[in-house]
């Protein structure tokens, strides 16, 4: 850096010395003065206010009256032996395997038929993607009708023969339904219904990251596997599939955490559901605290999911920053 | 060539089925409202409407027009502060580095991950001390503060491509921080803005958590007045088509003209960009 003047007097260059090596110093905290509002925002209310969440849900805070004495770990104990709790976990177990695996599928599919130089590739590319540009709460309202066992679907359904048309989210069968706890263990028949909404919303977003991904694939490379001797089967799962690997590690603790989030969509399409075949965590905590005032319960539930997006999220985090270190 | 002939039909067979069942909903909803008291019955939900009836929308309007209001309110505020700091935040963070600045950024890009419900207890009775809770100043405080992560994070890796000799240079002729902000960066910005702001707004409006908890009755947000719309039993259907397709036209059209920049916007969710 230089920004003394060739020509001039010594004394001009000195001012001009002293002058630069003033503003370098201020240079050095202008960067950090900038960034400092926002910091200090996010420590408070990111991390300040897990703190507190935190101790709220060691709290004796369970009516409308603020209680903050200490209850150790009574809440977590209450919510662990709870029915509703258990369903909820149950619940977010099958619907987090199938909500990944049917996204991505369908994801990495429209990916390779949109990439196959199509014409008017744009209008479908837009088609698929634009559900992510709505509202959990309009898929929730569109697709309580679509799937409402009366209408919609399951009168396409009829029309085609079929009679023994599906109950969807009103339907109460868990499979294979195993006593485990309180409850019994299985997938709730109701949740396919919440999980096809949601397929239909995120899947474009999938879509759009297998396509980056696949556009970063050097053509070379498949016509190299082709004079190889590869069917297109094999060029697929050997060179393809390998090579998007990044896209789909990250696709999978993005929509993971998605799903250990879920709640406006469940909220507006089904509710808790009968037996809570279809209630989450986000669900229960918004009702319990919200509605039933059971503010240290509520917290323990929101620490619960917090520590599972965290576990997902953390290592995520770290490895992709050490990577462009 | 006639077996590529053929699997070329069938790829755009099958593209355009698949077209149809993404489209399905759309189809649902905007023929349910179009329909009038009389032919909204459940055995008919596929049928066109025998003419445009505009009931069911002259009905949703009236009931949401304040929320939407409130929604625009909020969402456009909320929008641009968040541009703005995110855009500050980012020029430090990729072209300012301090010792530890790494570290910081990842401790703020967690921010973008937690379960909101994690921070929502106090949260509330934060914004009731300082009497911002159930006022859209309130709400547009919470989205600017809880948008920092994301819209940092894409000004950072939007910046990162600017090459740092366009920087030196200016150094050279002896501009400063600020003045390589104000008349370097932000002229290069004007896409970074396009991707953050559609982002925001999107996710703004779109949002439906805080709007519930933080407001209540004439300050809530769309998204929650739909939801008391259509968890009514007295409202009829096409009146919640009407209403739903009225909260979702908003984010709809920004994704119509500028979805290259929401796509952008997407995929720079998930760090890498």
């Amino acid at each position: 850096m230089n920004s003394i003047p060739a020509r001039g007097t010594a004394a001009a260059a000195e001012a001009g010395l002293v002058r630069a090596r003033k503003s370098r110093v201020a240079e050095r905290f202008l960067p950090l003065l900038m960034v400092l509002p926002s910091l200090a925002a996010i420590a408070i209310f990111v991390y300040g206010f897990i703190a507190w969440t935190g101790y709220v849900s060691l709290s004796d805070w369970n009516t409308l009256v603020k209680n903050l004495s200490f209850a150790g770990l009574q809440n977590y104990a209450f919510l662990f032996q709870d029915f509703r709790f258990q369903a909820d976990l149950r619940n977010t177990i099958f619907f987090t395997v199938l909500f990944i695996a049917a996204t991505m599928a369908i994801g990495i599919f429209l990916a390779m038929m949109v990439d196959q130089k199509i014409r008017a590739e744009s209008f479908f590319r837009n088609v698929f993607i634009f559900p992510m540009a709505l509202s959990f709460v309009v898929t929730g309202v569109v697709w309580q009708w679509m799937l409402n066992p009366s209408t919609g679907v399951n009168l396409i359904l009829k029309a085609i023969g079929i009679a023994n048309v599906p109950q969807w989210y009103t339907s109460t069968d868990i499979v294979p339904k195993l006593p485990l706890g309180q409850i019994d263990f299985g997938l709730p028949v109701a949740l396919i219904a919440v999980v096809i909404a949601t397929v239909w919303q995120q899947s474009g977003f999938a879509m759009a990251m297998y396509l980056a991904g696949l556009r970063g694939i050097s053509e070379d490379l498949r016509e190299a596997a082709r004079v190889d001797g590869a069917g297109e089967a094999q060029i697929f799962f050997k060179v393809i599939l390998p090579q998007l690997k990044p896209v789909t590690v990250s696709l999978v603790i993005i929509l993971a955490h998605i799903s250990l989030k879920i709640f406006d969509l469940v909220y507006a399409m089904t509710g808790p559901g009968s037996a809570f075949v279809t209630d989450v965590p986000g669900v229960y905590m918004f009702e319990t605290t919200f509605r039933g005032n059971h503010y240290g319960q509520g917290a323990a539930i929101a620490i619960i999911m917090l520590l599972l997006v965290s576990l997902l999220i953390i290592p995520y985090l770290y490895k992709s920053l050490r990577k462009e270190e | 060539m006639a077996t590529s002939r053929i699997s070329r039909t069938l790829l755009y067979a099958l593209l355009a089925l698949l077209a149809l069942l993404y489209l399905m909903p759309v189809y649902v909803m905007v023929v349910t409202s179009l329909k009038g008291l009389g032919e909204i019955t459940l055995d008919r939900m596929w049928a066109l409407p025998s003419h445009p009836d505009f009931s069911g929308y002259r009905e949703a309007f009236g009931k949401l027009a304040p929320n939407l209001a409130n929604s625009l309110l909020l969402a456009i505020p909320a929008t641009l502060l968040s541009a703005l700091f995110g855009s500050m935040n980012g020029y430090v963070l990729s072209k300012w580095q301090f010792r530890g600045s790494n570290t910081l950024f990842a401790l703020m890009l967690f921010g973008m991950f937690i379960p909101y419900q994690s921070i929502l207890i106090p949260l509330i009775q934060f914004l009731q001390t300082i009497h911002l809770y159930n006022s859209i100043p309130g709400l547009i405080l919470v989205h600017v503060v809880y948008g920092l992560p994301i819209c940092t994070l894409i000004f950072r890796n939007f910046y990162a491509g600017i090459p740092d000799e366009v920087l030196e240079a200016a150094k050279i002729d002896g501009t400063g921080f600020f003045g390589i902000y104000r008349h370097v960066i932000l002229p290069l910005s004007i896409s970074g803005f396009v991707v953050v702001a559609i982002w925001e707004f999107t996710s703004v409006w779109n949002e439906f958590l805080f709007a519930v908890t933080l407001t209540t009755s004439s300050q809530q947000p769309i998204m929650v007045a739909l939801q008391n719309l259509s968890g009514s039993q007295v409202v009829q259907w096409n009146v919640q088509m009407a209403g739903a397709l009225l909260a979702a036209l908003p984010t709809l059209i920004v994704y119509m003209f500028l979805g290259k920049y929401f796509v952008r916007g997407l995929l720079a969710g998930s760090i890498k960009g």
